[in-house]
């Protein structure tokens, strides 16, 4: 069986990039026999969801008069000094 | 010049204001941050915008140059409130280093914790602030990969382009950064139960 240090490698690129066919059961195989991998899978994935927005989100705040007007201070403040 | 380019920010903020700031107001989840990352977007592209091709559209264009706004309004977020003293170095990263978690036979030198289902434990808004106090304490070159990928969901080839790095580099760091976090909100009160 391959070690922690390359199921957990594997888990991590199993997020980034789709996996070979050996690599897949190589790894799945390592999960479900260690428990801490499988930890580290679940703690891994649960940092990608907190982070991501859901494909289904959906949001329909819209900038306030004011902020837009801040925006546009913000704005002819840069014009009048490019840096 | 591409006619769009010679359009006044102003217009850009009538005709795409709404869509960058939604699209800000999703990732951030702050009205302040996300207004914040839409202003600096549209000073930036004031700035730069000679260099607009014309081969985008100017919504795409501004997209482009939000998504880099938010990762720095990500990390800035947060910059004044300390880590932990666990935490992780600013400056390197040894929880990052596999050789920190792993033995020489490539076992965990420490079991994991069971980290339960934070969101359940945890209210979002104290989930956000720690991940991004551990965001903060990452060097700035592995958050930045790490936001990009996991924050704007961009592919490798994007990622590798723009840091000009191999795909195993950007394999390499994902999973440095990864280990890195993890440890970071290990520390730092993500494990299940800790609030009971």
């Amino acid at each position: 069986m391959q070690s922690c240090r390359v199921a957990s490698r594997l888990a991590s690129e199993s997020l980034d990039r789709p996996l070979g066919l050996r690599e897949r059961f190589a790894l799945r195989m390592h999960l479900w026999l260690c428990a801490n991998c499988a930890r580290f899978e679940r703690q891994i994935r649960a940092m990608r969801t907190l982070l991501r927005v859901p494909d289904d989100a959906s949001c329909d705040a819209d900038l306030t008069p004011e902020a837009r007007e801040r925006i546009r201070k913000a704005l002819s403040r840069s014009r009048a000094m490019p840096d | 010049m591409h006619k769009h380019a010679m359009d006044s920010p102003e217009d850009w903020l009538d005709a795409h204001g709404s869509a960058l700031y939604r699209f800000a107001l999703l990732r951030l989840r702050d009205e302040q941050q996300a207004e914040e990352a839409v202003q600096e977007t549209l000073v930036a592209a004031l700035q730069a915008r000679d260099r607009f091709s014309g081969n985008a559209t100017v919504r795409t264009w501004l997209i482009g140059i939000l998504k880099h706004k938010i990762v720095d309004q990500f990390r800035l977020a947060s910059r004044e409130v300390p880590l932990a003293e666990s935490g992780v170095d600013a400056l390197d990263c040894p929880a990052c280093d596999d050789d920190a978690a792993f033995d020489e036979r490539g076992h965990w030198r420490e079991p994991l914790s069971d980290w339960g289902n934070p969101e359940a434990t945890l209210q979002r808004r104290e989930l956000m602030a720690i991940l991004q106090r551990c965001l903060d304490a990452l060097p700035e070159r592995l958050a930045r990969l790490f936001m990009l990928r996991e924050l704007m969901d961009a592919p490798t080839e994007a990622i590798c382009q723009e840091l000009d790095i191999t795909p195993t580099n950007a394999w390499t760091m994902l999973y440095r950064a990864r280990m890195g976090l993890r440890a970071c909100l290990d520390q730092n009160g993500i494990r299940a139960g800790r609030k009971d």
